[in-house]
């Protein structure tokens, strides 16, 4: 017996919507799905970095007649997938420009015989020189892409940088390097496709952007609308990695399901996936900042570049949301960032959680304490001293409009780490000890949605519909891929409309069936999609009051009654809404000015970390996250997203290092790509202090990608703050650490005897 | 000899290999198949039980955990050779008569569950864990999900949810601080 007064649905933890069938080991996930006549594909590969293709052979020994061969002159529309710039071909046509570029596909219906055959197609290169660095492209000898190698850039300006450094107390720079990282979700890519000529193409697949796959399939195949159509199946995991990439396998598996006639299922094994998917931008960092006698940042001069391998991508999207996270929660009155993305032949770097932003919070926390050990003062006090407030501009000159508490943050992550106390005492007892201890500390904040006027554009389309039966369905094209967006869409549809949360559903994330509501990324899904699905309840809930004798206050039995009645008179019962701006967002992308994000979740992470002299292992041992993100729509949901950044960010900074070898990662395997275990987490203490932002869904503001932006900073904060040693590079690995270690004696002894 | 098999619900038909005989999730199976392919292969597609998953094929994420005679093996890892005669349990013989497995209960309520793929291997460990040790402490809940891996969850509302199941809420705060109630929220 529920009513709109007594139910409570957000805010509570209720169960994971989907979570009975993936505990009962059925939820179908791609390679857990077969059709009829299926048969399976494979790709066979670049295996040099640049160069033109002089000959595609076939061995005799194997039989071709019983398989499917796709090349590139067998795509009907565009050799192209379809992003944001148009370079990356979606089968390499006469050239390559990095490793593992898809050259030929194949098709049979024996998994075996394929892994056979597929060491039988022989390919003849004329080797070009190709470029591996950041610093390689911008020299532009080689020149990779177009012109100049520059895949982007940007200029960010306020005040007048140049006028501050001759008046300055103090100037201090710094570089700081970031490394590749691979998702690692633990479901490889995979896609089922199927082709006919009356129905076009349908596509299975574990993927996060329906709608991205549905318009890179439109253009390869040259196809309408309505002969496109992309399901998503359970996702296991995605991190990003399945944002971009999926559009590639569709196609891949598309093509070879035109051509054999048979659906074709292609799903990576894990070598494969490693070896040949995209992977996080790595960075180069420089700050050049200027101080006053009190510690007041006076100018930030910034210079960003990443490695965007060898096509565009999502990297200028990347760069974008970098440039917008590099000056951290801080006021400073000039600012200049200088951000340049640079294509090399190495595998396209794409989307990873945070999106750009850990790379340039990295840079910019740890530059922090470098600033304050210059200074010889506390790095609280000195990011302190420093915050942004409500009232102030930042470096794009966007108004902070909205409540801000970061001081209350630093306040909560102090007293609940307890900080100064732990760091006198670790500061004791690391003179005697071969364990070196230290507490490092990020402030930081992560942008809500797409950047600017990025939302507008996307112009989401999302809502609901009451079903005959009597079930509420969630229409929207966000996916589920454990972050929780089933259950938090239906949590918000089922507050809003004053039903039970078993009334309500998820539709189908199916092109055939839900709107284009954006893609899932950007922490934009509870946010934006969010207050769509809560507008478009509410707006139904008006339209029954008006229409259908919907009383004022009703049970779930009274709004079902309703629907009825508005069913019988006017059929079907749905209510959609488009995205609606807050007021007052300008953004002006010539000049990088304006309200760059919607809304900003804030945090402050301390990590502990014990860095062992004799192994030089570093072990992070606790860990705090205190973040304000709006409203918790479901507490263990938020919990469970914040942790788990925080692991991915461990690993990110201890443990994640991608090993190339002439473009190709040598280390494409579990064995040797080391992400943190259950042995590895330290305890994670999370706390919210929630304020409500009332143009987010129930008030919350984005929360997946923040946790990944603190926790390397911290971590290497703390390293510094334990042996005395400052490190500007991750992923930091014993080896790094007895580098510097070795290098850089602490200035304090330990003590003989 | 056959014949046998025959009167199983699970077997495959091909007679080309020779048969192997195990049981999972308590009834018999017979299987003709290559001896050499993997325990994980047979179990999803000879038996079509998918609810096992494939994350690495070198048993380093743990995905394909299943119990062989009660003990935790990776499936990617064993010849199915080596199943003759075995008792096997899979993540679809968990649950009890249409209920939930407290595991599967807790998993569900303690938030350790999220993108799902490396769930049911997570579940068989936790299960072999309670198997042997009903109370574990936070080192050994912590030592026997070692070996798998989860990308989601950073393990915290794991151990939560395997402490939950094991009814061990009670256990001294001070040896148990991972599992502490941190989030205010809740």
């Amino acid at each position: 017996m529920s009513t709109h007064a007594t139910t409570r649905i957000v805010g509570a933890p209720v169960p994971r919507k989907e979570g009975v069938d993936k505990l009962l080991g059925r939820a179908s996930y791609v390679d857990d799905m077969e059709r009829k006549g299926m048969w399976h594909g494979a790709t066979v590969r670049s295996s040099i970095p640049r160069g033109l293709i002089r000959s595609i052979a076939f061995d005799r020994r194997i039989d071709w007649s019983e398989f499917t061969i796709v090349t590139a002159a067998d795509i009907p529309g565009e050799n192209c997938i379809q992003l944001i710039v148009a370079d990356q071909p979606c089968l390499a046509d006469g050239k390559v420009n990095h490793c593992e570029e898809p050259i030929v596909l194949l098709a049979h219906p024996d998994k075996h015989k394929l892994r056979q055959a597929f060491g039988a197609v022989e390919i003849e290169y004329e080797p070009l020189q190709p470029i591996f660095t950041m610093e390689e492209s911008e020299r532009q000898n080689v020149v990779v892409w177009g012109a100049d190698n520059l895949l982007k850039s940007f200029l960010l300006e306020k005040g007048d940088v140049d006028s501050v450094w001759g008046r300055a107390a103090h100037i201090i720079e710094g570089e700081y390097r970031t490394g590749a990282q691979e998702h690692l979700y633990i479901e490889n890519q995979g896609m089922i496709a199927e082709y006919s000529a009356e129905s076009g193409v349908t596509v299975w697949g574990s993927l996060q952007c329906p709608y991205y796959v549905f318009n890179a399939l439109r253009s390869v195949f040259d196809l309408p609308e309505d002969k496109v159509r992309v399901i998503q199946t359970e996702t296991g995991g995605a991190f990003g990695g399945k944002e971009d990439y999926p559009s590639t396998l569709a196609c891949h598996a598309a093509l070879l399901a035109m051509k054999s006639g048979h659906p074709v299922k292609m799903v990576y094994d894990r070598m494969e996936d490693l070896a040949a998917t995209t992977k996080r931008h790595p960075s180069r960092v420089r700050h050049r900042t200027a101080l006053d006698r009190d510690g007041k940042l006076l100018a930030m001069e910034i210079d960003l570049a990443t490695d965007g391998g060898a096509y565009s991508t999502l990297s200028s999207v990347v760069l974008s949301r970098a440039t917008l996270h590099s000056t951290g929660p801080y006021l400073c009155p000039n600012v200049r960032v200088r951000s340049r993305s640079w294509a090399t032949n190495n595998v396209p770097y794409g989307a990873f959680r945070g999106f750009g932003a850990p790379q340039a919070i990295f840079a910019m926390e740890r530059h922090m304490d470098e600033i304050a050990a210059v200074l010889g003062i506390d790095p609280v006090e000195l990011r302190r001293n420093n915050f942004l407030h409500e009232g102030d501009t930042n470096a794009t000159e966007q108004l902070m409009r909205e409540p801000m508490i970061l001081d209350q943050l630093l306040d909560r992550a102090l007293k609940e780490s307890h900080y100064y106390a732990k760091r006198a005492q670790f500061a004791r007892e690391n003179r005697t000890s071969p364990v070196k201890r230290g507490l490092g500390l990020a402030a930081f904040y992560h942008g809500s949605g797409f950047t600017g006027s990025g939302e507008v554009y996307l112009n989401s389309l999302a809502g609901i519909d009451v079903t005959p039966d009597g079930k509420v369905r969630v229409l929207a094209s966000n996916t589920e891929f454990g972050q929780g967006t089933n259950t938090v869409l239906t949590q918000i549809a089922t507050e809003a409309l004053g039903v039970d949360y078993s009334d309500v559903t998820m539709a189908s994330p199916d092109t055939g069936v839900v709107p284009n509501s954006g893609p899932t990324v950007a922490s934009r899904t509870s946010m934006v999609v969010g207050r769509i699905i809560e507008r478009a309840s509410l707006q139904l809930l008006a339209l029954l009051r008006e229409h259908a004798g919907l009383g004022a206050s009703h049970t779930r039995e009274d709004f079902f009654a309703a629907c009825e009645r508005y069913r019988a008179a006017h059929g079907e019962v749905a209510s959609m809404c488009r995205y609606e701006p807050p007021p007052g967002i300008v953004w002006d992308d010539e000049r990088y000015h304006g309200e760059a994000y919607g809304a900003y979740a804030w945090a402050i992470y301390v990590a502990q970390v014990a860095v062992d002299t004799v192994t030089y292992s570093a072990e992070v041992e606790d860990f705090w996250a205190v973040q304000e993100a709006g409203r918790v729509i479901h507490p263990v949901l938020a919990a469970g997203q914040i942790e788990g950044g925080i692991a991915q960010g461990i690993g990110f900074a201890l443990y994640e290092k991608v090993v190339w070898q002439d473009g190709r990662m040598a280390n494409n395997q579990m064995t040797n790509y080391i992400m943190p275990t259950a042995e590895d987490v330290p305890p994670i203490h999370v706390y919210f202090e929630q304020i409500p932002f009332r143009h987010g869904g129930f008030g919350a503001k984005g929360i997946g990608e923040l946790p990944h932006d603190g926790p390397a900073p911290a971590i290497l904060n703390a390293i510094r703050d334990g042996t005395g040693v400052s490190f500007r590079a991750i992923p930091l690995l014993p080896e790094d650490l007895y580098a510097g270690l070795a290098r850089n004696q602490p200035v304090e002894e330990p003590a003989v005897r | 000899m056959n014949t046998e098999g025959n009167t199983n619900r699970r077997a495959t038909p091909s007679a080309r290999w020779p048969a192997i005989r195990f049981t999972v999730n308590g009834e018999s199976c017979v299987v003709n198949v290559p001896p050499m392919k993997r325990l994980l292969d047979v179990l999803r597609e000879d038996l079509h039980l998918t609810g096992t998953k494939e994350g690495c094929g070198e048993g380093e994420c743990g995905s394909c955990s299943v119990r062989m005679n009660g003990e935790l093996v990776n499936s990617c890892l064993v010849p199915v050779l080596q199943a003759e005669g075995a008792e096997i349990q899979t993540v679809e013989g968990l649950a009890l008569e249409r209920e939930l497995h407290p595991l599967q209960e807790a998993f569900l309520h303690h938030g350790g569950a999220q993108c799902g793929i490396c769930t049911p291997g997570m579940l068989m460990a936790a299960a072999q864990l309670l198997g042997h040790t009903p109370h574990p402490s936070t080192a050994e809940i912590r030592e026997a999900l070692a070996g798998n891996l989860c990308r989601c969850t950073g393990f915290i509302h794991i151990f939560e949810s395997v402490v939950a199941a094991a009814g061990a809420q009670n256990v001294e705060p001070s040896k148990e601080s991972v599992l502490e109630q941190t989030h205010h929220a809740r």
